[in-house]
This record gives C-alpha cells, sequence and structure tokens, in this order.
C-alpha cells in the first residue's frame, strides 16, 4: 500500500482540485481529506455519508461551583488567563494543561476529555473517502489528521486497495507534520507567483525532516511565465523532480462551481491532458519507491 | 482601530485584501499573523527598523543532579511532554505547552525554566508604500504550534498607537482565533464557490463566539450562481456584504509579479468606509 500525499505551502494554489482530479484517474484507491479545518473534498465528490464518529482530544476543566471558595489560586496560576475565580472567563484561551485542577485547594476543578470533532467515512462518485471537521477553535488538528489517515489505512488494508491518495492540509504546521509523515510520496502544488516559490521553500525544508520523496506540479504556469521558469530552476538546482505543469483555466472554478473535478468537465483539453500526464510521472515516482523498498527488505 | 482580516481557508485572497486595505488608507500599521508563511513582506519591501528579534517561550529545564525521578512532573502534564524513565525525568519539548504545571509538582524543585526560541519579529516601513508600517512574525520551522508566536505579537502590538491591519492565518483552528480576537472588526474573505460558502460558515461561527463585529467581502467575483449563493447566505446570516472584488486576470498577473495594483482602489476605500461607519455605532 502506498500513500500520496498533495500538499502547497500555502492554501488555494488548487490543490484540492489537483488531488479530485487525480482521484478520477486513479483506478483503485481511498481518498483522505486531511484539510481537517475546512475539509472540501467530499464538496465536489459527491459525497453520500456512511460513518460519522466523535473524535476526542485533550482535556478541559469542568468547575464544581458548590465547592470553590474563591480562594484566586487558580486565576494567579493559569498563564492563559483562562479562568478567573473558578469561572472560565476565556475557554477560547484554555490550553486544558490542568494546572488550576492539580493546583486547586477545594479541589472543585476536574479535567475531562474533550470533544474534539467528527471524522467520517462518506461513499463518493471518486471512491471511499475518509475526511473529518475539527470542533472550533480546537488545537488537535494533529491528531485528527493521524485519525483519519489511520482509518484509510485501515479500510485498505481489508479491501486491498493499494493506493492512498490523500488530499493533505495547506500550510506547513501540525497538520501538515502530520499529513506527511511516513507517507511515500509528497505532489507540492506550486504557483508561479512570488510567494508561491517562497512558500515552496519552506515546505522543501519541512519534507527535507521526513526524508520524504517530493514531486512539484506547478498550477497556472503560464500566470507569469519568468517565474515559472525560475521555479524549475529552483527545483532544478535542489534536485526535485516537476511532475507536471498546468496552465490556468477558469475550468478549476467552474467545476468546483458545478460539483465536479476539472476531468468530468466539458472542453476540458487545456486541462486533461497535462493532468493524465502528471499522473503518468507520479505512478512512475510511485514505482521506484515502491521497487526501492522491496530492495531495501 | 484593530481590522482583522480572515478566511476560512487559504487563497481566497485575505494577503491581498490586507495590502489592498492598507494601501487605500495612509498611515497603518499591516501586521502578518500568517507566521507560518508570511508574505507581505514581499509585497511591501519594507526597511526593517531593527534586525529581527527572537521571540521566545519557557519550557522547563530539569536539573538532574537534584531529581530523584519520582514522576510527578510526568503525572501532572496532560501533554505528554515528560517522561520518567532510569531514576530521571526527560523533556519532549516539541510537545510542551508552557503552562509551568510541572515547575509546580516537582518537590524536589528540580525543575526551573529556560527560554525556547519559536520565531522571529520584524518591524519596518515599506519603502513601496510610505505611509504602510509592517511587523511581521515567522514561525521556526518545526514548531509545532504557531499560537505561542502570535500571542506575543499582540502583546508587541499594544505598543502601537494608529490603526493595525492584522493578515490573519488561514483556517479557523486555534492561530487564527488567537489572530482574530481582540479585533474591533473582522472582515472574512471568500471565494463565490461552494468551497467559499462552507469555509466562511466555519469563519463565522469564530467570529460569532468571539463577538466580533463581522463583515464579508467576496473576492474573484464573477456575478454568476456562485455570488448570489453566498449574498443569500450573508442575508440570512444577516451579516454585512462589504463589497464584491471582480475576477481579473491581469490583477492575478501583477499580484503574481508582487505588486498590489491599484485597480480596485475605490473598493477599498469603500469597504474602509463601511468598517468605520459601523465602528461609530
Ligand atoms: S483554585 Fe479552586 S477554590 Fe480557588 S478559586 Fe479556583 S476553583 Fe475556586
Ligand atoms: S486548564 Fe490550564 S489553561 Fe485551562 S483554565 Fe486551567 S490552568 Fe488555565
Ligand atoms: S510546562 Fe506544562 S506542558 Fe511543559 S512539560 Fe511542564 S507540565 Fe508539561
Ligand atoms: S517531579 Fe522533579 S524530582 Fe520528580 S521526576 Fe520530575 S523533575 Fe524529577
Amino acid at each position: 500500500m502506498k500513500e500520496l500525499v498533495i500538499v502547497s505551502g500555502k492554501g488555494g494554489t488548487g490543490k484540492t482540485s489537483i488531488s479530485a482530479a487525480l482521484a478520477f484517474i486513479a483506478l483503485h484507491k481511498i481518498l483522505v481529506d486531511c484539510d481537517v479545518d475546512a475539509a472540501n473534498l467530499h464538496l465536489i465528490s459527491g459525497a453520500v455519508l456512511n460513518e460519522s464518529h466523535e473524535f476526542t482530544a485533550g482535556f478541559e476543566p469542568h468547575i464544581d461551583k458548590s465547592r470553590c471558595t474563591a480562594c484566586g489560586k487558580c486565576t494567579d496560576l493559569c498563564r492563559f488567563g483562562a479562568i478567573t475565580n473558578g469561572v472560565l472567563t476565556s475557554p477560547f484561551n484554555c490550553e486544558g494543561c490542568g494546572v488550576c485542577s492539580f493546583n486547586c485547594p477545594a479541589q472543585a476543578i476536574q479535567m475531562q476529555n474533550k470533544k474534539a470533532g467528527q471524522w467520517f467515512i462518506s461513499d463518493t462518485r471518486l471512491g471511499r473517502l475518509v475526511h473529518a471537521e475539527l470542533g472550533l477553535s480546537v488545537e488537535n488538528s494533529g491528531k485528527l489528521v493521524n485519525k483519519v489517515r489511520q482509518e484509510a489505512k485501515k479500510i485498505a488494508a481489508a479491501e486491498q486497495i493499494s493506493l492512498i491518495i490523500t488530499d493533505g492540509p495547506p500550510g506547513i504546521g501540525c497538520p501538515a507534520i502530520a499529513a506527511l509523515s511516513g507517507a511515500d510520496l509528497a505532489l507540492a502544488v506550486v504557483e508561479p507567483s512570488i510567494t508561491g516559490i517562497h512558500d515552496l521553500t519552506r515546505l522543501v525544508d519541512l519534507v527535507s525532516h521526513f526524508n520524504l520523496p517530493l514531486t512539484v506540479c506547478i498550477n497556472k504556469s503560464n500566470l507569469h511565465p519568468e517565474n515559472t521558469r525560475n521555479l524549475i530552476a529552483w527545483c532544478q538546482q535542489n534536485a526535485i523532480a516537476v511532475a507536471g505543469q498546468l496552465p490556468y483555466s477558469d475550468i478549476f472554478r467552474h467545476a468546483v462551481q458545478d460539483g465536479k473535478t476539472v476531468m468530468e468537465m466539458p472542453s476540458n483539453e487545456d486541462v486533461k491532458q497535462p493532468l493524465i500526464e502528471l499522473w503518468i510521472n507520479l505512478l512512475n515516482r510511485l514505482a521506484i519507491i515502491d521497487q526501492s523498498k522491496k530492495e531495501t527488505k | 482601530m484593530q481590522i482583522s482580516i480572515a478566511s476560512g481557508k487559504g487563497g481566497t485572497g485575505k494577503t491581498t485584501l490586507a495590502l489592498l486595505l492598507a494601501a487605500a488608507h495612509s498611515n497603518i500599521t499591516v501586521v502578518d499573523c500568517d507566521v507560518e508563511e508570511p508574505n507581505c513582506h514581499l509585497f511591501l519591501q519594507p526597511e526593517y527598523d531593527e534586525p529581527e528579534q527572537e521571540i521566545s517561550t519557557t519550557i522547563p529545564h530539569i536539573n538532574l543532579s537534584l531529581c530523584n525521578g519520582c514522576g510527578d512532573c510526568s503525572a501532572v502534564c496532560l501533554f505528554n511532554a515528560i517522561a520518567v524513565g532510569g531514576k530521571t525525568a526527560l523533556l519532549f519539548d516539541e510537545l510542551c505547552h508552557s503552562c509551568g504545571g510541572c515547575l509546580l509538582a516537582c518537590k524536589q524543585q528540580a525543575i526551573s525554566e529556560q527560554k525556547k526560541a519559536i520565531g522571529t519579529l520584524s518591524i519596518g516601513k515599506s519603502a513601496r508604500h510610505p505611509g504602510i508600517r509592517l511587523v511581521s512574525g515567522k514561525l521556526k520551522i518545526g514548531t509545532p504550534s504557531a499560537v505561542p508566536l502570535i500571542k506575543k505579537m499582540k502583546q508587541e502590538l499594544a505598543k502601537h498607537t494608529g490603526d493595525l491591519l492584522l493578515d490573519c492565518p488561514p483556517g479557523t483552528s486555534c492561530s487564527m482565533v488567537a489572530a482574530v480576537k481582540g479585533s474591533d472588526y473582522c472582515v472574512l474573505v471568500t471565494e463565490p464557490t461552494p468551497f467559499g460558502r462552507h469555509d466562511l460558515e466555519l469563519a463565522m461561527n469564530i467570529t460569532r463566539l468571539l463577538q466580533i463585529p463581522t463583515g464579508v467581502v467576496i473576492n474573484k467575483s464573477d456575478g454568476g450562481e456562485g455570488d448570489k449563493n453566498i449574498e443569500a447566505f450573508c442575508r440570512n446570516r444577516q451579516i454585512p456584504l462589504l463589497a464584491k472584488i471582480p475576477h481579473s486576470l491581469s490583477f492575478a498577473k501583477q499580484y503574481a509579479a508582487g505588486i498590489i495594483s491599484d485597480k480596485f482602489k475605490e473598493t477599498a476605500h469603500m469597504i474602509l468606509q463601511k468598517i468605520k461607519a459601523k465602528e461609530r455605532h
């Protein structure tokens, strides 16, 4: 079983649209949406919810008012300004550290498991999809990302599906780290803008942390041909393969509006062929990775 | 006045709008809170006042000669950042939230605190747009959470006078909340697609919980079905639609080259006026 994770240094580069298009081309696969902050893949894949599970992570204080003597110790000790004399005044600030609870002389505060979101299994036109929704302002997104990846692996193993396509979270923070660790290949979707190049360098730093092979797809490559050339040159210097280039096309916007992948849109010739080429390049890369895995065994 | 620019998701044009508004406002400080991927400096080309300031948080320091391996510190750490093995305590600093719980728990007084760098802060004046100042934070690669850095940045900002425009991190996670919190107004940027609507709803839930007056700007508007859906959604939620910025290839091209085009200057003025009018109420 191999896992391809599609990432981008930043949101809005077309990562989800490209993930969906590749999922349409690929034959046997499980899909994972690791953008647990704002999952979107279910919106273009015609997802029908099959299973829904609660996700708990971390702790939150529960205060027994009848015990509290208003001594103020919790206020003094909480470093995050979340509690005042036994009242959780700024729940958004609470880190769930338990300092208030462990040090309350009246033992008025209990730490309890915190509901942190939900994860789902859906059936879609493109295959089985595992996705999730993180609770509002909850910080355990990395853990939820791990959870959806694990569940996808379980399904893939049970059904003997050899490929997992993961729409990764944007950025380089904890969810991106959680989505990339232990994957087989990362595809970075990059735009030829000065910010795109800047974000790619940060992403490359992160991926090299994991010794994970990275390949690049330049989206909207004709938007700024000079930046595209610079990007390609930069990739060459850093021994990063460019697996594909896609032109700017309104079809991406229209496809999202219609709830389809770009592969399913009429008159999509300008992007269809490059996407198929991108896919073939990725398959070759995955095959090489598979081969070297077997050899090292 | 503190205005934050947020969006449920990246790539909707948050930074674009922040820079448009900044350019339309004379005398403003742009604060790049998107510390994972700060980009504003690429457009503003600031001349920094002083070298990058290092921002740090505190993590425990365990004095192994005092530690007897009792395990109390590990028992109170709800983030599993301390393990005790072979009579000594071991810290995994990437998991530490700097709560100080272990410090309080250790009877041997073996734990003190030390600084750990989590990022940098740069402050400067734009060379290209003289009225704009920039405060830009950059998270150190490998730092698991941006929240402590954003909180420290906001403490710094408390010293600033004048209007602030915060370019917030994308999404609706803890770092977005940390950035948006305490604003006088929040502008949510969205795109006229089902993705946009979905992410807008998530972001709106946050600003409502935080009780921050909120308005919406539709970016890359094309007057189609997507626009209508967002408009209807804003009406239902009774959230003002501040403006629509048309989809423009020429604008996108200039943006790719790192230039804030003058094309939507009027729109930016209008948005600022609407926000200020709301503030006086
Ligand atoms: S420390 Fe306990 S008793 Fe004291 S104010 Fe807080 S909750 Fe109440
Ligand atoms: S759990 Fe920690 S952050 Fe939350 S109120 Fe208690 S001391 Fe403060
Ligand atoms: S400071 Fe808090 S989070 Fe860090 S190790 Fe100590 S108890 Fe754990
Ligand atoms: S509580 Fe103090 S003495 Fe006990 S294991 Fe931790 S550091 Fe060592």
